[in-house]
């Protein structure tokens, strides 16, 4: 296999920057030439063989086709499938009201901080008496909600700059992504931290400000990556021939092609922004109301009591890096079975 | 070669300009601005006044930017407010700053240690179990979030087991001798063998939980790393040459392989950075990061914007060096 110039190897210099602009070289579809070098002329070869057997297969289709008999990514897939629904059914089947403090009575600040499990109370309750089982379960909705709207909330950031860099170039480009570089050299949780830091009264909006900013040059990154590899490319050489216009071009044939990348990436970042709302609530950067609980909180909450009453910590705990392995684990099959260059 | 150097400087001092506009920026966007920020809830109207004025918020905003480069270059920050109160801040960060240097080393030998011969076992094994759960386990140290790991470690092994001390750096009863503040080499060098032994027992625990992240990065990085070597032509040629298997291994696979695996290493002072803050503070174990917890907890801007400066610092010089060392090593990277 040639070198191509396009595909970085694992870790060349700024891992981070490298790692986004390999993802994003898979952006362009199959059959494009020119612009993705090497990973075009990988799928074209490993295409061959199935073009002559039948119909044309998509980039997706064929993604799918992998990702069917992949048992990583269905794994996965059913831990996302499961909390999904849970956050969704949650305060239908939970057994207490999450906010209620029905084990009260039994709390008692020198003898029983924390009263432990009993008949309809399997997990116990909290240091305010309230039910721990109902609160991880309806936890999950708040969890969900932060995950994504965190995410959601750095891939609008991000896909704006990138699209402005990517597809005019010039000197936009030059000064979105000298801040993006910028940005993106400075360790993420420590400046997730300290634009948390920022406002008097932390919240829910803040924490999940905070994980969403730290993600905006991620995506502008990976955005204006795919961009600059379509440029050039046939399909969009195509559509400039025919007289599309800019605006077209970029919203209708460019950020399409871009979506598998964008995808695997946010997948990704609903894990770390799970674990990181937690460490935030850990440092009491965290949202104080706690009516409406979530794990990341409950896991920050529960530190005093880690020595005594370690359950309290586990259990959330647990739920967190099971979703966030279940999230990890379908971002990478599915960043795997969309690189052209691993389909061997 | 001295051509990319060159290049390189710039593009760092470039970094560190943009860096000190953001650093200022989030200064003047504090809660009640600078002045409360850096003083904190209870100060007198006498000091507010004075802090302005040396400040000089009464400036147009490109002097206040100035001034404030001014300050930072005097390693003037201000007085703190949480942390330490009434300490310098920047003596608070000089005086912290060995005990994370100690920590984040033996953290990142560790990550090393285990990351790069599972990694690369794995590659060779693609496939097998021990491939699969090797990934597996390089996900689930991901997932796991660093202050949990270290609760759970500490529950573990000090509260439950009490093999390992379960907080600071240095038991009270040892008397001794501090010349570096890195207490496992001040044993060493003063030849006190019990101080350096009880110092290296504190530091198991927080090193261990602090290594999860980089652990699993460098276990990947050299995954895909030798994966991607060993299906290189020249190493289909050194097999058809008929040469040993150790020999392909040793000098054509793994050599090739490491290169990126050595750079990533040094990128990885930015996870050991953040995770300090978050490991130090359950071990109570005084360096950067445990200032760092207080401070954020605390709001106490003048040691934040210290430290905060100070680790994108350091972050930034790393990145720089190992760029440098990565071109000196591979031709390639100078030319784009």
């Amino acid at each position: 296999m040639t070198d191509s110039p396009r595909r970085p190897m694992p870790g060349t210099p700024s891992h981070k920057k490298a790692r986004l602009d390999a993802l994003a070289s898979t952006a362009a579809p199959s059959g494009s030439s020119g612009g993705s070098a090497g990973g075009g002329v990988a799928t074209a070869v490993s295409d061959a063989g199935r073009v002559a057997s039948g119909e044309g297969v998509s980039l997706w289709m064929s993604a799918w086709r992998r990702l069917r008999r992949d048992w990583v990514f269905l794994f996965g897939a059913a831990i996302v499938v499961l909390f999904i629904v849970l956050a969704v059914v949650a305060p239908l089947i939970a057994p207490h009201d999450p906010a209620t403090r029905v084990l009260i009575d039994q709390v008692n600040r020198q003898t029983n901080p924390v009263p432990g499990p009993q008949p309809g109370h399997p997990l116990g309750a909290d240091y305010q008496g309230r039910d721990v089982l109902s609160r991880l379960m309806v936890g999950a909705r708040q969890t969900l909600l932060v995950g994504v709207l965190a995410t959601l909330g750095g891939l609008l950031g991000g896909m704006t700059l990138g699209t402005l860099a990517g597809a005019f170039g010039g000197w936009v480009d030059s000064v979105v992504m000298r801040v993006v570089d910028v940005l993106l050299s400075i360790p993420s949780l420590l400046m997730a931290f300290s634009i948390a830091a920022m406002f008097r009264s932390p919240s829910q909006w803040t924490v999940i400000l905070a994980i969403a900013i730290v993600q905006v040059p991620v995506f502008a990154r990976l955005l204006r990556g795919s961009m600059l590899a379509q440029r050039h490319s046939d399909h969009v050489l195509a559509a400039r021939a025919l007289g599309v216009r800019k605006g077209p071009i970029v919203f209708r044939h460019m950020l399409p092609n871009a979506m598998g990348p964008v995808i695997v990436q946010a997948t990704l970042v609903l894990a770390t922004a799970i674990i990181d709302a937690a460490a935030l609530s850990f440092l009491g950067l965290g949202n104080p109301d706690d009516r409406s609980p979530e794990w990341g909180q409950m896991l920050g909450n529960a530190q005093p009591y880690f020595d005594s009453h370690p359950h309290l910590a586990v259990y959330p705990a647990l739920c967190i890096i099971v979703v966030a392995l279940g999230f990890t684990l379908v971002g990478e099959s599915l960043r795997e079975s969309l690189d052209p260059k691993s389909r061997r | 070669m001295s051509r990319y150097i060159v290049r390189r400087l710039l593009q760092a001092i470039v970094t560190l300009f943009v860096l000190s506009l953001l650093l200022f920026a989030w200064l003047r966007s504090l809660p009640g601005g600078p002045v409360s920020a850096l003083l904190g809830e209870r100060s007198t109207p006498e000091d507010r006044a004075a802090l302005e004025q040396a400040l000089g918020l009464d400036q147009p905003i490109f002097i206040q930017y100035l001034r404030f480069l001014e300050r930072a270059a005097q390693g003037q920050f201000g007085v703190s407010t949480g942390v330490l109160p009434g300490r310098d801040a920047l003596e608070i960060f000089l005086s912290r700053f060995p005990a994370t240097i100690e920590l984040s080393f033996f953290a990142l030998t560790l990550a090393i240690l285990l990351g790069i011969p599972l990694g690369y076992l794995a590659a060779r094994h693609r496939g097998t179990f021990l491939d699969t759960g090797s990934v597996l386990f390089s996900l689930v140290g991901i997932a796991v979030p660093v202050f949990f790991l270290a609760f759970a470690l500490k529950y573990v092994f000090a509260i439950q087991l009490g093999v390992l001390p379960p907080s600071g750096r240095q038991s009270v009863g040892i008397n001794a001798t501090h010349i570096t503040g890195m207490y496992v080499l001040d044993g060493l060098l003063t030849r006190e063998w019990d101080a350096a032994w009880d110092a290296l027992r504190h530091l198991i625990l927080p090193a261990v939980a602090l290594s999860s992240i980089p652990f699993a990065v460098i276990l990947r990085i050299t995954r895909a790393s030798v994966l991607e070597v060993l299906d290189e032509d020249y190493v289909r040629t050194a097999q058809a040459k008929g040469l040993r298997a150790a020999t392909i291994r040793g000098r054509h696979v793994l050599r090739n392989a490491l290169i990126p695996v050595v750079t990533t290493i040094g990128l990885q002072t930015g996870a050991l950075l953040a995770g300090a803050v978050l490991t130090e503070r359950v071990f109570t174990f005084r360096g950067v990061g445990h200032a760092l917890a207080y401070g954020f907890e605390t709001r106490d801007y003048a040691v934040l914007q210290v430290l905060i400066m100070m680790a994108a610092l350091i972050y930034i010089l790393v990145n720089m060096v190992v760029d440098i060392a990565y071109a000196a090593i591979d031709p390639r990277v100078r030319v784009r």
